[in-house]
């Protein structure tokens, strides 16, 4: 059976899918330990690298849930692209072996206090609005359904975004030219 | 592939249960890659380069050389497996099956028949594209861990290289996909299979007619993607031993070279059935049941073709410079790659 089959037999049902949420349990507890083991490594090389797997337990979650499109763009964009600068960045500046004591510097208690107030903020919201919806799967939400709500509805929004991006295209371009 | 194909040819494929043809699968994906990887060694590395340069290659393994493979993997096999003293063990360790698998996952959208594929769906080419970045992250990872500039300065020349020539990649490949009107490999292969060229469907409308530009982008941003000389400076022998692989040895080094001979035979396959059709041979009927199982002994024919082309030029030229590589791929390849998409995206239009 095609996973398509199985959403749309999932969905059918109403009832508990158990092989969707045994996966989402499986991948989220990977996700939080990758995400801990993150901040508190010393190493920065390190920090990347698990970064990387929370990345790809992100893009996993979007394939449970049929976002193909959101998925591989999530692999493609940051695990393709940006943990890849990171890596380039930190390897050509600072790429020492060991542990880093710089690293765990006194911002910590700051930073950690940023994070729990976002993790409440933005866990409140989303009980508050969502925590009786319920979240229906048909099927996998199509690249050519993306694209048409792309190109039709969201039209000003994404031509706004290009010429954002252009912008910060330009301005990087001028920023890092020497005269 | 060829084993799915074969019992997808016979009908019995869509009886089985979700996990045997599962099993099948992954099966089948690994004789893909082993038996593409020993094919492209053997046929290109030890007989063709040996030809090219007027000796024969190794001649006592087997008749003509031909287990020449198997001694070799034996050699690999029994080799100590060290970790340099002052290497991340775990990072280290782990580096070679990062970009293995960034290969498999290569071969996960490839079609091979009318019904033997793996996945079949709109994802396509734009998957293939994502995985293949991830090996980047595979060879940086092994040229940190090993804690020896030599690894460090290839690793960094590797990412430099492969981000430079994925967005050329790409962008040849939009082309086809506009023509195609879909991102799904089965689907480009079909369209190719019923085109017509100015109403004359003998041979069907392989896109490496209308899409010339952007086959040769392609090539040339491939040989890049897969660090072949003339763009092996992450490699290059003279000056960084042998770059992010320096520090590896036995099994972990048989798995960096399986995994650059595997991803050349699946970027052929897929420049394959981007432009040339893929499993598809005139004078049959596409959806022609005995495709499952021709089908991919063809796509591997195509195969093999296209990587000579890469094996040829690889012992042809000498090494660019570092420079003259980044410029060919951001002030030659990109700009001409975008004006490939606009003149096809005009030219769908209007015709």
């Amino acid at each position: 059976m095609s996973s398509a089959g199985l959403l749309a037999a999932a969905a059918s049902d109403g009832d508990l899918f158990v092989a969707q949420n045994v996966f989402f349990a499986v991948i989220a507890v990977v996700m939080i330990i990758s995400a801990i083991r993150c901040v508190t490594t010393r190493n920065v090389v390190h920090a990347a690298l698990w970064l990387v797997l929370v990345l790809a337990g992100t893009a996993a979650q979007f394939i449970l849930l049929g976002s193909e499109f959101v998925a591989v763009t999530q692999v493609l964009v940051y695990i393709g692209a940006i943990i890849v600068l990171f890596l380039f960045g930190i390897m050509l500046t600072r790429a020492s072996m060991g542990d880093d004591e710089s690293v765990a510097g006194e911002k910590r208690l700051m930073a950690g206090l940023v994070a729990v107030l976002l993790a409440v903020v933005m866990g409140v919201a989303l009980i508050d609005s969502y925590s009786d919806t319920r979240l229906v799967i048909e099927e996998p939400q199509r690249f050519s359904a993306v694209s048409d709500a792309i190109f039709s509805q969201y039209i000003v929004a994404f031509e706004a975004v290009s010429v954002l991006l252009l912008a910060a295209l330009i301005g990087a371009i001028v920023v890092a030219r020497k005269e | 592939m060829t084993l799915s194909a074969m019992i997808s040819g016979i009908g019995v494929f869509s009886e089985l249960s979700y996990w045997q043809v599962t099993s099948i699968r992954v099966a089948a994906g690994l004789v893909a890659v082993l038996l593409v990887a020993g094919t492209l060694v053997y046929v290109h590395l030890f007989k063709i380069v040996s030809f090219m340069q007027s000796r024969l290659g190794p001649m006592e393994a087997g008749p003509y050389g031909s287990l020449q493979l198997l001694a070799e993997i034996g050699k690999f096999l029994q080799k100590e497996d060290i970790v340099p003293r002052r290497a991340d063990r775990f990072v280290f360790k782990a580096a070679p099956f990062v970009v293995l698998a960034s290969t498999f996952l290569l071969l996960v959208v490839l079609p091979g028949g009318p019904d033997a594929w793996f996945i079949s769906n709109d994802l396509g080419i734009y998957l293939a594209m994502a995985v293949g970045s991830v090996s980047v992250i595979g060879i940086l990872m092994a040229g940190w861990g090993s804690a020896s500039k030599y690894s460090l300065l290839g690793g960094l020349r590797a990412t430099g290289q492969l981000i430079a020539y994925e967005l050329p990649l790409l962008l040849a490949v939009v082309g086809v996909v506009i023509q195609a009107e879909s991102m799904n490999l089965q689907q480009i292969v079909l369209v190719q299979a019923n085109g017509e060229i100015f109403g004359w469907g003998a041979i069907g409308n392989p896109f490496i007619i209308t899409q010339f530009v952007g086959f040769l982008i392609f090539m040339v941003a491939m040989q890049a993607e897969l660090t072949q000389t003339p763009f092996d400076m992450p490699v290059a022998e003279s000056e960084l031993v042998t770059g992010y692989m320096t520090e590896y040895s036995g099994l972990r080094f048989l798995l960096f070279f399986i995994g650059e001979f595997a991803t050349a035979g699946v970027f052929s396959a897929i420049a394959a059935v981007l432009f040339l059709g893929g499993w598809y041979v005139p004078g049959l009927e596409p959806t022609d049941n005995l495709f499952n199982v021709i089908g991919p002994l063809v796509l591997i024919g195509k195969v093999v073709l296209l990587s000579f082309l890469i094996f040829w030029i690889r012992f042809t030229f000498p090494r660019f410079r570092e420079d003259q590589l980044q410029r060919l791929a951001w002030k030659f390849l990109v700009p001409l790659a975008l004006a490939n998409i606009v003149v096809t995206a005009v030219l769908k239009v209007v015709i």
